[in-house]
């Protein structure tokens, strides 16, 4: 999780994100930074985040992400 | 002969009254509704003696901003659109080049716009809602002619002041034209719109849409953070035509998600205002074998696009995409630094003559003299030409092919560089999705940026294999991604001061 939360950081060092849980309603993220992250968590995770998880709800949040992460990461 | 842009829509609005014209999918106005509200915000700002004057927009996407540009044009005005995500300073400075007295925006945005320095802030709500004069508004038509502006939009100056560029009905009349018979857009087609209103660019949406009847969608910006959700909602509307910027659809194939899912109603993919990444390309053909690809070519002080070129065969693996050839009442000229034409095969500034010119810069002469001038080719009476700054030459096809930007060619260790040949020459490597090359003329030195997965040290090895010594980058960066300009458009400026902010270390 402290991983995640360094790569978010370094991308808006303003967000409080372990509490933020409007990512992307809030328009926090925008479409560079989710290309971004996924490809930061692709090589940090050592995972694939296919096209079909690129959706709101599993970048809305860090816990989101995480979630995200530990699944593909047990496939 | 058409000399209004508003005898468009009374004529659509006449034929189709009940058609949705534009919708963000959850909320719609047809033909008829924005004809009646358009002609409402007419009249409220004639009656208001506001003719001649600009008009500013503020409000986010929606079909309700669109149906005030056809009311300020209705009150014989010009409009110019802002956006709430606008930087401040930019804004300021546009406010500053127009000095408006009046402004519409919706509930939304009332309160920042009430920040501006803008006298009268009028809601969208309550003068929609006026009833129309058909008296005055006869009056306004009745002393207009095709060389009154409709509006303008501002484009990001080299020196970081924004140009504004008038656009007159003329202009936008003759481009519509050119622009729906090029592309075969008829009433059935359904476009979806990426590009902010605030350019010229979704013109290429909102005037055939109202020429022809046809329907634009205004796609939620969050959608293009997540290609798949954006393909669904494609596919839920039926979108048949896309006219988008190059890092929209890049940002689709590179995540993977045509693999996922088709957008299948597409069959006509219009893109431009940059240099489509020839991989990324072949991605977007191979997943819509049927569909028609078109490569746009245009700057908007030629009111929109001047050339396009439909992908009707397969290019060769180092072929650019071309330009193309310019639209129907448009001529192209390229001309060499000594103001002669370019020779067959040599490359000259991209300048163009025709209708399509726009008036020039508002409130800026000096700027407007720089970039209109007289055709050199001609001494014998005046004749404006628009200078884009750009390079190109001709194929062997006779399509025309853009070389770089005239100031993007260097001189670098006494050789005659283009910037872009070092870029294509990366973007060949399977390795690398995006690359941006800058020249840092302080430290004398070419700074490549790019996204891939290649080492920064390992490129410059494999770009040995492409590029002669003297235009090997002297230091390459990997970026997660290029940083983009308000338009979608690799940020050049903001990389190159990157570049000389790495010289300071």
């Amino acid at each position: 999780m402290e991983q995640l939360l360094e790569i978010l950081r370094s991308m808006h060092p303003d967000v409080d994100f372990s509490a933020a849980m409007d990512l992307i309603d809030d328009g926090i993220l925008d479409s560079l930074d989710i290309v971004t992250l996924v490809t930061e968590i692709n090589s940090v995770f050592d995972v694939t985040i296919p096209a079909e998880e690129i959706v709101p709800e599993n970048f809305n949040s860090a816990d989101a992400l995480m979630a995200l992460i530990n699944k593909l990461d047990e496939e | 002969m058409r000399k209004n842009i508003l005898t468009y829509l009374e004529e659509t609005a006449l034929r189709v009254p009940n058609k949705i014209a534009f919708s963000t999918g959850k909320e719609s106005m047809t033909f008829g509704e924005i004809h009646r509200s358009a002609q409402s915000i007419g009249s409220f700002l004639a009656e208001k003696s506001f003719r001649g004057e600009p008009i500013v927009i503020f409000m986010d996407k929606h079909p309700r901003t669109v149906t005030s540009f056809f009311g300020v044009i209705y009150a014989g005005c010009f409009y110019v659109c802002l956006d709430e995500k606008m930087p401040k300073a930019r804004m300021d400075a546009i406010l500053e080049n127009l000095k408006p007295r009046a402004l519409i925006c919706d509930k939304k945005n009332e309160k920042s716009a009430r920040e501006l320095a803008v006298e009268h802030v009028f809601l969208y709500d309550e003068i929609a809602a006026c009833s129309p004069c058909r008296e005055l508004l006869a009056e306004v038509r009745d002393v207009q002619c095709d060389k009154d502006p409709i509006y303008v939009v501002f484009t990001s100056g080299s020196t970081g002041v924004p140009k504004g560029v008038v656009a007159c009905h003329r202009s936008v009349i003759d481009y519509t034209e050119a622009l729906s018979r090029a592309l075969e857009f008829n009433e059935d087609t359904v476009f979806a719109n990426q590009t902010p209103l605030y350019f010229d660019a979704p013109l290429k949406e909102i005037m055939p849409t109202i020429q022809l009847g046809a329907t634009t969608y205004f796609v939620p910006k969050t959608l293009f953070s997540f290609p798949v959700r954006l393909i669904e909602y494609l596919n839920e509307y039926r979108i048949n035509t896309i006219c988008w910027v190059v890092s929209a659809l890049v940002q689709i194939s590179s995540l993977g998600a045509l693999e996922t899912m088709v957008p299948k109603y597409l069959t006509k993919v219009a893109f431009g205002s940059e240099v489509f990444p020839r991989k990324q390309y072949d991605h977007w053909r191979k997943a819509l074998p049927n569909a028609a690809f078109f490569n746009l070519y245009g700057p908007t002080e030629a009111t929109g696009m001047s050339c396009y070129w439909r992908a009707d065969r397969d290019l060769d693996e180092e072929e650019p995409i071309p330009v193309g050839r310019p639209f129907d009442n448009t001529d192209i000229l390229l001309l060499t630094d000594e103001g002669k034409r370019a020779l067959a095969g040599e490359s000259g500034e991209i300048c163009i003559r025709g209708t399509c010119l726009t008036m020039g810069y508002y409130n800026n002469p000096e700027k407007t003299a720089e970039v209109f001038t007289q055709n050199p080719l001609n001494s014998a009476y005046p004749e404006r030409i628009y200078r884009t700054g750009d390079m190109g030459r001709y194929n062997e096809y006779g399509d025309l092919v853009f070389v770089c930007r005239k100031d993007s060619q260097i001189k670098h260790m006494g050789h005659r560089i283009e910037l872009g040949e070092i870029e294509s020459a990366a973007l060949k490597l399977d390795s690398v999705r995006r690359a941006c090359c800058v020249y840092d003329a302080d430290a004398k030195r070419i700074v490549l940026f790019y996204v891939g997965d290649t080492e920064e040290g390992e490129l410059g090895t494999q770009l040995a294999a492409y590029l002669p010594r003297y235009m090997l980058p002297s230091l390459t960066l990997r970026l997660d991604e290029l940083p983009l300009t308000d338009n979608g458009k690799i940020d050049r400026r903001r990389l190159k001061e990157q570049a000389m902010r790495m010289d300071l270390k």
